[in-house]
């Protein structure tokens, strides 16, 4: 509304006549709300905390975090935790911006028909994800997720990783030249722990390294979705961060 | 300017600003010489029965 | 001959671009886009050098009239029967996938048949595929009439619809393999986002290019609504869709935002898809085809003016209100909840506008299945405007998000108030382009509306309930200060909820079979021999009405 300047002479006749003014002062109209909501967030220092322990995803993580993409996961699963305290006990302590800093795109997630999978990361064993993710009526009878046996069978095949790792450094996040260099052989030296882990564990602290799909002998779609899940929200020390959150996290509501 | 006197500049005048400016252009459509000109434009969808 | 040789040579070389892509391509799936890509060139190619008049197969084979009117009417028709085509493959996707939470087996263990992967194409194809191809065909023939001007660029409009049904092709096959942004609603990878760009230029072109060349030197207030759909459409797009490749020959990218700024982007934009694809776009119908079939002038031009510039100033600052009590900043919150509620103002004052219209015709409701319809659809459309501002206050939101109440809202409005609007004005085609005296069977239309209106109370009504006891749930404490419930019990719960919701959108979806065929034996030329919808039993001899006789 703030577009159609009063002044004498001029009336709302000539912007129904003038197709151009039209269109120039409803694209005017409708990018103030956006620049003045969104801009901001781009400039505003404390729109993202600094916090402790966040780091770019391995490449193996990153693997199953576009499966959790390709898959819908979201459609169903947020990532999101609010601050409330039912929310706080049941999925653990409220959601920070600075843990999604380097998730291109956010996944958020607007709907729980499943659980929140924010901090999901160590709350259940690698042989439950597998069994529940194969066959989700195995371990919950009450759920209606789909079952993602095919997951299992699927060699993880990711082209080359280090384009993707490359395509994420173009738009912000801080992987090294070394990172971008040994992204194929971060994903063996993850799933595969007879291979040697090498500096992998320097270059991401807390990267679990082991076997996840239980089949050692080659590498999964299942081994990198469970290596994701297994890390969702176990990378920054949360009460640290934010100190007037404190929450007494019981796994009692679960 | 800082983000604390833009705020301050929002919460006061430019509020004030913006609400006036919000009724002024409520208030024009409805000018008593717009009249004929709108129902004119209200009825020119009427205008060709041939073809809709 | 050299224009002839010089296209084919251009559809062949496109051809076998796609083709080389495909052969180069990294992953599979991008694979098969391109072979899909070259598949639509060759047919082109082969429409080229055979040189026959596809118009005029495509007119005897969908039984339109030779097109000699003042108006180029042909891809409206086009545009009409894609409306039903894929609002039939969306719907049917919408109940299989409501089935799919009520009976998860019915996930039948293939990966391409997933809840997860069927959700966007259900979402993509009524949304985009339905409601787009819906206001394409409406904007083509509403632009025309009120301009007094036959379409511009004629060949140009033809490659909007053709190139907008390749992009819905593409969308919904790389839903199907996986294929995805995973941003709700902005789901088609990087390719088929800059195809759909060159598209939606394209169609700005054409609509543009038709009101230069109006013949009525006003401009009516449909065409304002199309024209910022249009372009607010493309600026959402464009800034949401901003992402980075991983490969040139590869559907993977990554968005080009992060975190809490990429969320206000996409749900700035997800927020608006509805603002100005759902809402700014379905008003325009509104504000053409209601006056037209009732017959009167809108209620007031003036308030049409205020509804247009206020809504779309208004709507794009509601974005935030999808992130209520997340990371996004509290200051951004508010701002969005602020304007929310503000929204409702101007939401209602075009319901208010449409509504008033029947003022003084109001028995048309008895009389006129498309025009109850049309009020149907606005009556919807006031609920979900009222029920939308209302959810996104906070302290309602902090209970409503994540539930099934957001379903059951999004719903309400989908079905109720584009569905509705779109079936009235398809209704109101049909029979004008055909060159009908009328539809086929006004009482099918009848049936449809109660089908449809049942069902949709089903729905919303049961996802409201869902919702609601979702959000308690979560939250519900015991004496002992634990929580009641697990998420699982919380889950078996709904079970009752989604089979009401299936057979609600069941209902839905048998309406528009019967819309499907009473379109259909229109095309044919049939008109039902049927008794008319309201006709008053009348005494000749006394010279009134007679008393009431019951129904047979």
């Amino acid at each position: 509304m703030a577009t159609r300047p009063a002044k004498k002479g001029f009336s709302h006749k000539k912007i129904e006549r003038n197709v151009t003014l039209l269109g120039a002062l409803a694209l005017l109209t409708v990018t103030i709300g956006g620049i003045v909501e969104i801009a901001p967030l781009f400039w505003i220092d404390n729109t993202v905390e600094k916090v402790e322990g966040m780091r770019p995803y391995t490449p193996l993580e990153l693997a199953g975090r576009n499966i959790y993409m390709r898959e819908g996961c979201y459609t169903c699963h947020s990532q999101m935790i609010r601050p409330f305290r039912d929310e706080v006990e049941r999925y653990g302590h409220y959601s920070l911006a600075a843990e999604s800093m380097y998730d291109h795109p956010f996944q958020w997630g607007s709907k729980r028909t499943g659980p929140d999978l924010a901090r999901v990361g160590g709350r259940y064993s690698d042989e439950w994800h597998r069994a529940h993710l194969a066959d989700p009526r195995s371990v919950v009878p009450e759920s209606i997720m789909p079952p993602y046996a095919f997951l299992a069978e699927k060699d993880l095949e990711t082209g080359d990783m280090s384009n993707d790792l490359a395509a994420l450094y173009r738009v912000g996040v801080p992987y090294t030249k070394a990172d971008i260099a040994k992204a194929n052989d971060d994903i063996q030296a993850q799933a595969n722990p007879d291979a040697g882990a090498g500096d992998l564990q320097k270059r991401y602290p807390k990267a679990q390294v082991r076997d996840f799909d239980g089949d050692p002998s080659r590498v999964t779609e299942m081994d990198a979705l469970i290596a994701y899940l297994q890390m969702l929200g176990t990378l920054v020390d949360v009460d640290r961060a934010a100190p007037q959150g404190r929450a007494g996290e019981t796994e009692a509501a679960r | 300017m800082s983000y604390d006197e833009l705020r301050h500049f929002a919460d006061s005048w430019g509020l004030l600003a913006m609400a006036l400016l919000f009724l002024t252009l409520i208030a024009w459509p409805f000018r008593p010489s717009a009249r004929a000109r709108n129902d004119e434009a209200a009825n020119m969808i009427f205008k060709d029965d041939e073809h809709g | 001959m050299d224009t002839l040789v010089a296209k084919a040579g251009g559809w062949l070389g496109l051809a076998f671009l796609a083709l080389v892509m495909a052969a180069m391509a990294v992953d599979a799936p991008f694979a098969v886009h391109m072979i899909i890509v070259a598949f639509a060139c060759l047919l082109m190619l082969w429409a080229t050098v055979s040189r026959a008049d596809y118009e005029a197969i495509a007119r005897g084979l969908l039984k339109m009239p030779a097109d000699e009117g003042v108006y180029d009417d042909d891809p409206i028709r086009w545009g009409v029967i894609a409306t039903l085509f894929w609002g039939l493959a969306g719907m049917a996707a919408g109940l299989f996938i409501a089935l799919q939470l009520a009976f998860p087996a019915l996930n039948l263990g293939f990966e391409y048949t997933t809840f997860g992967r069927l959700r966007p194409l259900h979402t993509s194809a009524v949304i985009f595929a339905f409601g787009g191809n819906a206001l394409i065909a409406t904007s083509y023939y509403v632009v025309q009439r009120t301009c007094r001007a036959r379409l511009a660029f004629p060949t140009l409009a033809r490659f909007v619809f053709w190139g907008y049904q390749l992009f819905i092709v593409l969308a919904a096959t790389g839903y199907l393999m996986g294929v995805t942004e995973a941003k709700e609603y902005a789901e088609p990878e990087w390719y088929v986002d800059l195809w759909l760009t060159i598209v939606w230029v394209a169609y700005l072109i054409v609509f543009l290019g038709t009101i230069v060349k109006r013949r009525e030197p006003h401009i009516y207030v449909a065409n304002w609504f199309y024209l910022s759909f249009i372009i607010t459409i493309a600026m959402l797009h464009l800034v949401n869709n901003l992402s980075m490749p991983a490969s040139l020959f590869g559907s993977k990218s990554y968005a080009a935002f992060a975190g809490v700024q990429d969320a206000l982007t996409q749900w700035w934009y997800g927020h608006n898809a509805v603002g100005f694809f759902l809402t700014a776009g379905f008003l325009a119908m509104m504000y053409y085809f209601v006056p037209k079939q009732a017959e009167r002038p809108v209620y007031s031009y003036r308030l049409s003016i205020i509804h247009f510039w206020s809504l779309i100033f208004l709507y794009i600052w509601a974005g935030p209100h999808h992130l209520h009590y997340t990371a996004l900043p509290d200051w951004a919150q508010t701002l969005g909840m602020v304007f929310s509620v503000i929204l409702w103002m101007p939401s209602w004052g075009g319901m208010i506008n449409g509504l008033m219209t029947l003022n003084g015709a109001w028995d048309k409701i008895r009389t006129d299945p498309i025009i109850r319809m049309m009020v149907m659809a606005l009556a919807f459309y006031g609920m979900s405007t009222f029920e939308g501002p209302m959810m996104s206050i906070k302290w309602v939101n902090s209970m409503s998000h994540y539930t099934d109440w957001t379903i059951g809202h999004v719903h309400s409005g989908a079905l109720g108030w584009n569905g509705m609007i779109t079936f009235a004005c398809v209704y109101y085609l049909v029979p004008r382009l055909w060159g009908r005296p009328r539809l086929y069977s006004l009482r099918m239309v009848n049936w449809h509306f109660w089908l449809a209106t049942v069902g949709i109370v089903f729905y919303a009504a049961s996802m409201w309930v869902a919702g609601i006891m979702q959000g308690l749930m979560w939250r519900e404490y015991g004496a002992d200060g634990y929580l009641v419930y697990s998420f699982a019990e919380s889950v078996s719960a709904m079970h009752p909820m989604y089979l009401i919701r299936a057979a609600g959108g069941a209902m839905y979806l048998a309406g528009f079979l019967i819309m499907v065929f009473n379109v259909w034996a229109t095309l044919g030329g049939r008109v039902r021999t049927e008794k008319p919808m309201t006709e008053t039993p009348y005494n000749a001899a006394a010279d009134r009405p007679l008393a009431p006789v019951p129904a047979e």
